[in-house]
């Protein structure tokens, strides 16, 4: 460092630095030091000091070049901007498909459905009770379903993000109503988001498990069939925004999701797949805090260290192998439910680190989504809010503004060393399997949580509303919308449906696909997720298939750690 | 009240959904503040949570919710009378829209915090509660 300084500093600097130094200890008194949520220190003040110098290209590269830190493409936001994917899902299928063609017409290219909390745990919606159905996302159960969820949705043009935990039957439905449409699976794109089991084993428990072990098993089975034959088609998102809206810091966040993502990478290895056709595929989502530069710094640090370990853990080739592909969601956690017209400016910040962070992806949370599922207003201000960072900020003129910053690239390497040693400390436990199945991370995040909390409690961490420039109760909260719930009948027919469903259809094809999957789950070389397609094309629903793989491959109970 | 023994606290999530910061924030505070606290995983049903209510025979149950579980409290509260526990008083935590308070307020919830209650809200709320129901319990012609 010092040797480079020498080349970079200005004739003069060294006197006007201690200038500046004794000037400011002089003003500021003893004031407390200040660290980032991550744990790093920050200083008052940045120079040349750390001005990578003749590294640079090494360290930093140029955008679309090794080590990515300034980029992955060579255009970034110039040539494309991130693809604005609002998470949608309420209600049926119908109220679904109703709210997704009025996105394609005003112009949307990439849909996203977020199933009900009774798909996610693995139900039908005919064993749950009625109000809890719809009120966070569709009920999809069957590949009727999802016909109706997709109706007059050209399947082959738009890309589709489904929230499909294993055993990812969204996508299966998908695949049997492109068969119904004769489209062929190699038209199908898009991204099975929350196919990251091991994020939700250690810090959302929102998903149906299989037991690790069968997890493991179910999700190889499809990555493996995803690349033989939707080859258009993300089997694999690595999450970090679950670990972070846990209460793991930024640093932890990536140093977990990059151990997870070596963790599918040496699993992919381990069953014969090429690391320069499965990782191109690999895709990574993050939270985004109102940290600003510990963020940009923290995604900045992410692209490098994964272009390194792709290379040395991986044994990736191309340099697309080594991209860091990644989609950002501002925090739900940060947002407060005092003066919640307030987190318009928190997700405003939390976007523009996202895209100074160099993303590819952005979901802007509602102002709202404190205190309920968002509703029309405020999801258009979200949609409004990329719309005007875009538009009018002038944010994506330039490619990775904030490069050659003394302070970013500073930060940008601090943070890297503090995420290695995240990463160190999982891979000395075993790897991200065994460290999950320990509850090594769980406990981590949960320190770290309290630790967060803590500072918020005790007024270290100022949170505006919470705990402090607070207004009287009945000045707040009139800018909210009420709540607005699924329609009862509606929901009732839905469920009367699907009852009738299971009964007029063929009892026959049932069984036997049922027979089918329960056999390539206990046989060495079936692939299961290719059983899982048939079986819902014969009319096996939702609820059926995981109970047939949970029988097979057991359930996985959340590890509880003090 | 009675200061014998501590408070005895169930925190649980009933319904479906997973998320757990709140309930795990809320369960160290009232343990800090000389509780004991039994916790249970996400995921319960009514009839789990009454169960352990009964069997951990404890002075108070707090509900966490995040996405719309609260709805099935009011099922909560009718079983928990059902099952002649009506004295243990329960308590929400986390997201319940303004509109939907007098909902659970009228099938007898105590109390509700939402996002941002601070800790000394949570934990005096909660032991006061708790001590009302126990003094109850033990002076029932006072």
């Amino acid at each position: 460092m010092n040797r480079r300084a020498e080349q970079q500093q200005p004739k003069g600097y060294e006197k006007a630095e201690t200038q500046w130094h004794d000037d400011y200890r002089r003003d500021i008194g003893d004031a407390q030091p200040v660290h980032n949520r991550s744990g790093v220190p920050i200083e008052p003040l940045y120079g040349p000091s750390t001005d990578p110098g003749a590294a640079h290209l090494e360290h930093l590269g140029l955008p679309g070049q090794l080590p990515y830190t300034r980029g992955i493409y060579p255009t970034m936001h110039r040539g494309q901007t991130w693809s604005q994917r609002q998470l949608i899902g309420h209600g049926t299928p119908a109220e679904y498909n109703e709210r997704v063609l009025k996105m394609i017409d005003a112009g949307t290219t990439a849909i996203s459905l977020i199933p009900c909390n009774s798909v996610y745990r693995g139900n039908d919606c005919d064993e749950i009770p009625l109000p809890l159905l719809g009120t966070c996302g569709t009920v999809v159960n069957t590949a009727e379903h999802m016909d109706h969820a997709l109706s007059q949705v050209d399947i082959a043009a738009i890309s589709t993000a489904m929230n499909d935990p294993s055993p990812f039957t969204l996508l299966s439905f998908v695949l049997n109503v492109a068969d119904r449409r004769a489209v062929p699976w190699q038209q199908i794109s898009g991204t099975s988001n929350q196919s990251d089991y091991l994020s939700h084993f250690i810090a959302n428990h929102m998903f149906f498990r299989l037991s690790l072990e069968g997890a493991r098993r179910v999700l190889l089975d499809h990555i493996a069939f995803c690349r033989e034959r939707v080859p258009n088609w993300n089997p694999l998102s690595v999450v970090g925004q679950h670990m972070q809206q846990a209460g793991a810091t930024p640093a932890q966040a990536m140093g977990f999701t990059l151990c997870s993502a070596l963790q599918y990478g040496r699993d992919c290895l381990q069953r014969g797949l090429d690391p320069d056709d499965f990782l191109p595929r690999f895709t990574f989502f993050f939270d985004i805090s109102m940290s600003l530069f510990e963020e940009v710094a923290k995604f900045r640090a992410g692209r490098r260290l994964w272009a390194r370990l792709t290379l040395e853990q991986l044994g990736a080739t191309t340099d697309r192998a080594r991209r860091f592909k990644f989609h950002g969601q501002t925090s739900g956690a940060d947002l407060t439910r005092q003066q919640p017209l307030n987190n318009i400016a928190r997700v405003t910040t939390q976007a523009i680190a996202g895209i100074l962070g160099g993303l590819q992806s952005l979901h802007t949370d509602a102002f709202d989504e404190v205190i309920n599922v968002p509703n029309e207003d405020p999801a258009r201000i979200a949609v409004a809010t990329q719309n005007i960072l875009r538009e009018e900020a002038g944010l994506c003129d330039v490619i990775d503004p904030l490069g050659g910053s003394w302070y970013v690239e500073n930060l940008t390497d601090e943070m890297e060393k503090t995420i290695v040693a995240v990463i160190d400390t999982v891979e000395n436990a075993g790897g991200m399997y065994a460290a999950a199945e320990s509850g090594l991370v769980q406990r981590m995040i949960g320190e770290s949580a309290l630790a967060w909390q803590d500072r918020i409690d005790t007024g270290d961490q100022k949170i505006v509303g919470v705990n402090c420039y607070r207004v009287p109760e009945e000045k707040d909260n009139h800018a909210v919308p009420p709540t607005v719930r699924p329609a009862k009948d509606k929901m009732q027919a839905h469920v009367d449906q699907l009852r009738r469903f299971k009964t007029d259809r063929s009892q026959a094809a049932v069984q036997q696909s049922l027979t089918a999957l329960a056999r390539a789950a206990n046989s060495t070389d079936d692939n299961v997720f290719a059983r899982v397609v048939e079986a819902t094309a014969a009319g096996v629903t939702h609820g059926e298939v995981i109970a047939c793989l949970r029988q097979e491959l057991g359930f996985g109970q959340p590890l509880i750690v003090d | 009240m009675n200061t014998q023994t501590p408070y005895r606290v169930l925190v649980t999530k009933v319904g479906l959904d997973g998320h757990d910061r709140g309930s795990r924030i809320v369960a160290a505070y009232l343990r800090d503040a000389g509780m004991e606290v039994v916790y249970t995983p996400p995921w319960q049903s009514v009839d789990q949570v009454v169960r352990l209510a009964n069997d951990e025979d404890v002075d108070l149950v707090g509900v966490s919710s995040l996405s719309t579980d609260h709805l099935i409290v009011p099922d909560l509260m009718q079983a928990l009378r059902k099952a002649a526990l009506e004295h243990v008083p329960v308590v929400v935590g986390g997201i319940v829209p303004d509109t939907e308070h007098a909902l659970l307020f009228d099938a007898g919830v105590s109390a509700i915090f939402g996002p941002g209650t601070a800790r000394d809200t949570i934990v005096n709320t909660v032991r006061q509660l708790a001590a009302a129901a126990r003094d109850a319990l033990e002076n029932p012609f006072t």
